[in-house]
């Protein structure tokens, strides 16, 4: 019993910890704010549960499993909040490669700033995106 | 267990020494608050590892502790950089996204 217990336990610390590598890989690898947070939620979501979970298993008391828990829960509530402060305020900066974009149901809405003084990236859109290339 | 703890160790470092790579190479601000928060949320999962590979609960609260940070200091920062708007386009701050009892305050004559 406490074998199998032991076995689940590191498979999921292991997928876990799979998880948070390949965050470091996107956070590296992807061009723009919003695909390299599209990797780092990753670990933020699925990675720490399955931690908790095996670490909740290993540590084999309720009062540890409830603060595990705990702490789960609040990065379950506090990511989607997060996230959405980070992509407004990166689309607004014009953090976002536009022409990589599939979908921009905000182009031309007044969502982007026009005049801007601030930390734009060096590959930042041009301040005026032209028309929409039909697809 | 060894085998597997530093399997754990060694996935999680580099997970983390990417993030840093990101955090120094970063061209904006906002690519730096998306690499500390995936940094601070692999600590967390660093902290739990050691936990669970030393059977001690001594760092569970930790846990807790860092995961509150990490929320707090993303939303702080961005917020920060929401508020280094220069001009408002529209003239009563719409496009700041201020909330609407702050506009509607500011209509007042």
């Amino acid at each position: 019993m406490t074998a199998l217990a032991d076995v689940v336990a590191f498979a999921c610390l292991l997928a876990g910890a799979a998880l948070c590598l390949t965050a470091g890989l996107g956070l590296v690898r992807f061009p723009d704010v919003l695909s390299r947070m599209h990797a780092g939620t990753k670990p933020q979501v699925l990675g720490v549960l399955l931690v908790m979970v095996g670490a909740a298993i290993r540590l084999d008391g309720w009062a540890n499993a409830w603060m595990l828990l705990l702490v789960a829960a609040f990065q379950l509530l506090t990511a989607p909040v997060s996230a959405h402060l980070i992509s407004r305020v990166a689309y607004r900066r014009r953090h976002v490669r536009r022409d990589l974009l599939l979908v921009d149901e905000f182009r031309g809405a007044g969502h982007q700033d026009v005049w801007y003084q601030g930390d734009e990236p060096k590959d930042a859109p041009p301040e005026e995106p032209g028309p929409v290339q039909p697809s | 267990m060894t085998v597997v703890g530093f399997a754990l160790y060694a996935l999680i470092g580099a997970g983390a020494l990417l993030a840093l790579v990101r955090l120094a190479l970063g061209p904006s601000l906002l690519d730096r608050v998306v690499a500390t928060d995936t940094l601070l949320v692999i600590i967390s999962a660093g902290l739990a590892v050691y936990a669970a590979l030393e059977r001690s609960p001594t760092v569970v609260p930790v846990l807790v502790v860092v995961s509150l940070l990490a929320f707090v200091g993303s939303v702080s920062v961005a917020r920060y950089i929401g508020g280094m708007l220069l001009r408002s386009r529209t003239g009563d701050g719409r496009d700041l996204g201020l909330p609407l009892a702050a506009e509607a305050q500011g209509e007042q004559p």
